[in-house]
């Protein structure tokens, strides 16, 4: 009996513990937004979305949030372009062109990548990337290009392993049917494994794109964080994440909750983002 | 003109595309490890393990501390909270059930926000609205609700591939469904509930834009749960940032670069032993 009733207990202990991750999202969603939305609303939402000057100090105060998007797009984008053809074709080469001998070494290699700091990469590309920037183009080094290249090989962990997994996934026959109609390996994989492991692969670009956009501290280090919208790409932004940590210290009052207002843009985003990556995935399953 | 041909044939230009991708990946992989060991490993010196952190020694050893604590604590509170609802999820929950739709989605949900809305939220309830100020408690609390989500869905799979030849042969001996889950089900699946646990621990050694703002960027040790410090990979933030002491922070990399390895050496270790006791 005394048994019975210790049963019933830690059942209800296990499903309070489950309903810890429904508390905690809805905490941070009402602190977020409960923080920011009232300064979006008194500001007005076109001019902090679509304002194109963000001036704390001055008086008149300015809170225009546009350059930081412009700058968040930007990086992200330019981190698609260097990470997904690389991060793709690596998980090609894993997947189906390398051999159990160097797999089993290369494999702890992606996880290992997956696992170093992003404050790791963001040291490195400003001790290594910015110099060699600052020669080529001139200027500080730190610009666009700079923070996209560091985000193009903060994504590729994330790409690879996704995509990896979801071309193992795709069964052997099709690649089977397809040399025995006469394909070479190269364009088998290509022209039919690629395309049917298509959606696992979009997920792993959604999953990075999720990532660049999200990342904050390395990208301080090397993308200048000039609040205003840049006219070439030798240029340095400042992204929505950097915009929260470089000015959260010693905010106050309409600057705080602007700051706030901009982690609400970020995490819209965020969730934007997240949303598709889950339809993808209920796609792909059913 | 036949090699020609060769060369510009599609099998070919796609084989080597595909290598040259394999070769910046590996390569930029192994440069960055390469580059911050040969950089970093002349600048550490005894000095730098010195016990109180002064601007001459820029000692690292409070914050390995920090990180220490920040890490044993976090898995104190993330673990079990993790691992009692992958219970819940795989062992109790029926099919179908809207409460598991509702967390699975908010697990992939928490595992998708950026850490630096963590930080965010961990300042403005921890730090501010319940008024632990910057310390370790708001710290841990924050990085625990970042690792949740990971440890729920390492518990989760590990739990799932359990033959339920396994749960059914405890029924039938008579045991209750705590005892089978606890002397039958979890031996089985602990290599990969503990493989989760290790990633968690990854994860928050490498954390530092969640933690700025709730556990703080204090140079001393923490001395408590309302104290504020720094964990390491702050402490190399720091020092990059103010771009004084690089070659110090050259050093922090070697010892970040360090535990990392081994937390990856562990967690590939764990996971064979999981695939041999399949």
């Amino acid at each position: 009996m005394k048994s019975k009733s210790f049963e019933g207990f830690m059942k209800i202990v296990f499903i309070i513990c489950a309903a810890t991750s429904i508390l905690a999202i809805l905490l941070i969603c009402y602190f977020i937004f409960s923080g920011g939305v009232p300064f979006i609303m008194e500001y007005g939402l076109k001019n902090f979305l679509f304002g194109n000057k963000w001036a704390p100090s001055h008086s008149p105060q300015a809170f225009g949030i546009l350059p930081m998007i412009v700058g968040s797009l930007l990086v992200t984008l330019g981190a698609i372009i260097i990470g997904v053809p690389i991060g793709v074709l690596t998980a090609t080469y894993l997947a189906k062109f390398s051999n159990k001998k160097i797999y089993r070494f290369l494999k702890p290699s992606i996880n290992l990548m997956a696992g170093i700091p992003s404050i790791v990469y963001g040291f490195f590309a400003l001790v290594v990337v910015v110099p060699v920037m600052r020669n080529l183009v001139g200027g500080t080094g730190m610009n666009i290009i700079t923070a996209s290249l560091l985000l193009g090989i903060m994504i590729l962990p994330t790409i690879i392993g996704l995509s990896e997994s979801s071309i193992r996934s795709v069964p052997e026959s099709y690649y089977e049917g397809s040399v025995g109609l006469g394909a070479s390996h190269e364009r088998a994989v290509m022209t039919v494994i690629l395309p049917a492991a298509k959606s696992g692969i979009i997920s792993s670009v959604i999953l990075g794109i999720g990532r660049a956009i999200g990342e904050t501290m390395a990208v301080i280090l090397v993308a200048g964080n000039q609040p205003r919208i840049p006219s070439s790409l030798t240029q340095g932004v400042r992204t929505l994440t950097t915009n929260i940590v470089l000015e959260m210290g010693y905010a106050a009052e309409a600057h705080r909750e602007a700051l706030i207002a901009t982690a609400v843009v970020l995490f819209v985003f965020i969730l934007l983002i997240n949303g598709i990556f889950l339809i993808i995935k209920r796609r792909a399953m059913n | 003109m036949s090699s020609l041909r060769r060369i510009f044939s599609f099998d070919h230009i796609i084989r080597s595309l595909i290598k040259l991708s394999a070769l910046i990946t590996f390569g930029a992989l192994f440069f960055i490890v390469g580059y911050i060991f040969i950089r970093g490993i002349p600048h550490l010196t005894l000095d730098m393990f010195a016990l109180e952190y002064t601007t001459e020694n820029v000692s690292m050893l409070p914050a390995i501390i920090t990180t220490l604590m920040l890490v044993a604590l976090t898995l104190v509170i993330a673990t079990p909270i993790g691992v009692f609802t992958g219970f819940y999820l795989v062992e109790y929950a029926k099919k179908g059930n809207k409460f598991v739709d509702l967390i699975r989605i908010t697990t992939e949900t928490l595992s998708g926000i950026p850490s630096i809305v963590y930080g965010l939220f961990g300042m403005l309830f921890f730090v501010y609205r319940l008024g632990f100020s910057y310390s370790l408690l708001a710290g841990t609390l924050t990085a625990a609700i970042m690792v949740l989500p990971l440890i729920i869905r390492s518990t989760e799979e590990a739990l799932m591939a359990v033959d339920d030849s396994l749960r059914e042969a405890s029924f039938g001996l008579g045991a209750g469904k705590l005892r089978t889950i606890f002397r039958v089900v979890l031996p089985v699946a602990m290599p990969g509930i503990l493989s989760g646990v290790i990633l968690s621990i990854g994860r928050v050694v490498g954390e530092t834009a969640a933690l700025m703002y709730t556990l703080g960027t204090a140079a001393k040790m923490t001395d408590g749960l309302f104290s504020s410090g720094r964990t390491l990979s702050l402490h190399m933030f720091v020092l990059s940032n103010e771009g004084l002491y690089v070659n110090e922070a050259y050093a922090v990399g070697v010892v970040l670069l360090l535990i990392v390895l081994a937390i990856n050496g562990l967690s590939t270790y764990l996971s064979n032993k999981l695939r041999k006791g399949e």
